[in-house]
C-alpha cells in the first residue's frame, strides 16, 4: 500500500503509523453529555466501504494526514494535510 | 577547566569504499532547524532572501548560495547549513541549532543508487530524484534525510546517535552491491 502525502508525493506504507479514525479531530465541546463522549472516546463504525483515518508520515515529513481509503478494494482515494482539514493553519 | 576534544559523528568510522562506491563523512558546519511562524512564511522567505541569498525552499527541495545551503526537512521545517543563521530570520521563523545532531555523510560512486536502494523505499531514479531533490524517508528503520548532491551522489544525514548503525548498514549494502559486480 502507498499514501499519497501532499507534501512529499507517493511513499511506502512503512513511513507511516496509523493513528485511528479522523473522528477523532472532531472534539465535542466540554459540555456535549455523555453520550457524544462516549462516541468521541469509544465508538467507531467498522465500515466495509469507504472510510477515513488519520496517517501520521512519521518516517518522511512529520506531517498528520487524514486519509479517504475503500476497506474493501484499499483504493486510496484522498489524502490531505490534518491543518488544513481543521483549519488549524490560523 | 576540561578541555573538550571536538569529534565528529563518524570519526574513526569513514571513509570506507567498495566496488568503487565511497561512504565519507561531511562536515556540514553550522546547522540550524527553521521552523516559520504561524502567517510568516512570506516574510521568511523575504528575509532568508536577503539574508542568506537563499528562498524557503518548496518541499522536496533545496538550494545553495556561496557556503549557505537550505534543505527541506518536513512539514514547515526546513535546515540551513553551511553558515550562522541571520539574526533577522528569528523574527519571523523559530531557530533551533542542531550543529553537531546530525551525522552527515556522502555517498559517491556510479552504484550508488543501488547502495541506498537495499536501504530506502524511495524512488531515486534521476526522473523522480534529480540533483538537488531531497526527501525525509526511512533507512533501515532510521528518520533520514536523504539529498541528491550529483548524479552518482548523495547526502544522507540521520540522527548522531545513529552514526554507528547507520555506518554499519552502509557497508553491508556497499559489499551486497558489489558483490553482485
Amino acid at each position: 500500500m502507498r499514501i499519497p502525502c501532499p507534501l512529499c508525493g507517493s511513499r511506502d506504507i512503512r513511513e507511516f503509523d496509523y493513528m485511528g479514525h479522523a473522528q477523532a479531530l472532531d472534539r465535542p465541546e466540554p459540555e456535549a453529555g455523555a453520550q457524544a463522549w462516549d462516541d468521541y472516546v469509544h465508538n467507531r463504525d467498522n465500515p466495509a466501504g469507504p472510510t477515513r483515518d488519520l496517517w501520521f508520515h512519521g518516517l518522511g515529513c512529520g506531517a498528520w494526514l487524514v486519509v479517504d481509503r475503500d476497506t474493501v478494494s484499499h483504493e486510496i482515494t484522498a489524502a490531505a494535510l490534518a491543518r488544513d482539514v481543521k483549519g488549524g493553519a490560523a | 577547566m576540561a578541555e573538550l576534544v571536538a569529534k565528529s559523528p563518524c570519526a574513526g568510522l569513514l571513509p570506507i569504499s567498495e566496488g568503487g562506491v565511497t561512504v565519507s563523512e561531511v562536515d556540514p558546519g553550522p546547522i540550524t532547524a527553521i521552523a516559520p511562524f504561524r502567517g510568516k512564511e512570506k516574510t521568511l522567505n523575504t528575509a532568508l532572501t536577503r539574508a542568506h541569498g537563499l528562498g524557503w525552499p518548496a518541499p522536496g527541495q533545496s538550494d545553495a548560495a556561496g557556503d549557505a545551503r537550505i534543505q527541506w526537512f518536513g512539514h514547515s521545517h526546513a535546515l540551513l547549513m553551511g553558515v550562522a543563521p541571520k539574526a533577522s530570520l528569528a523574527n519571523h521563523a523559530a531557530l533551533t541549532d542542531q550543529g553537531d545532531a546530525w551525522a552527515v555523510v556522502r555517498i559517491d560512486g556510479k552504484g550508488a543508487r543501488d547502495v541506498l536502494a537495499r536501504l530506502t523505499p524511495l524512488d531515486l531514479r534521476p526522473a523522480a530524484f534529480p540533483v538537488g531533490a531531497t526527501a525525509r524517508s526511512e533507512l533501515q528503520h532510521m528518520q533520514a534525510a536523504i539529498t541528491r548532491v550529483g548524479r552518482d551522489a548523495f547526502q544522507v544525514m540521520v540522527f548522531r546517535s545513529m552514526a554507528q548503525t547507520l555506518v554499519h548498514d552502509l557497508q553491508v549494502a556497499l559489499r551486497a552491491v558489489a558483490a553482485r559486480g
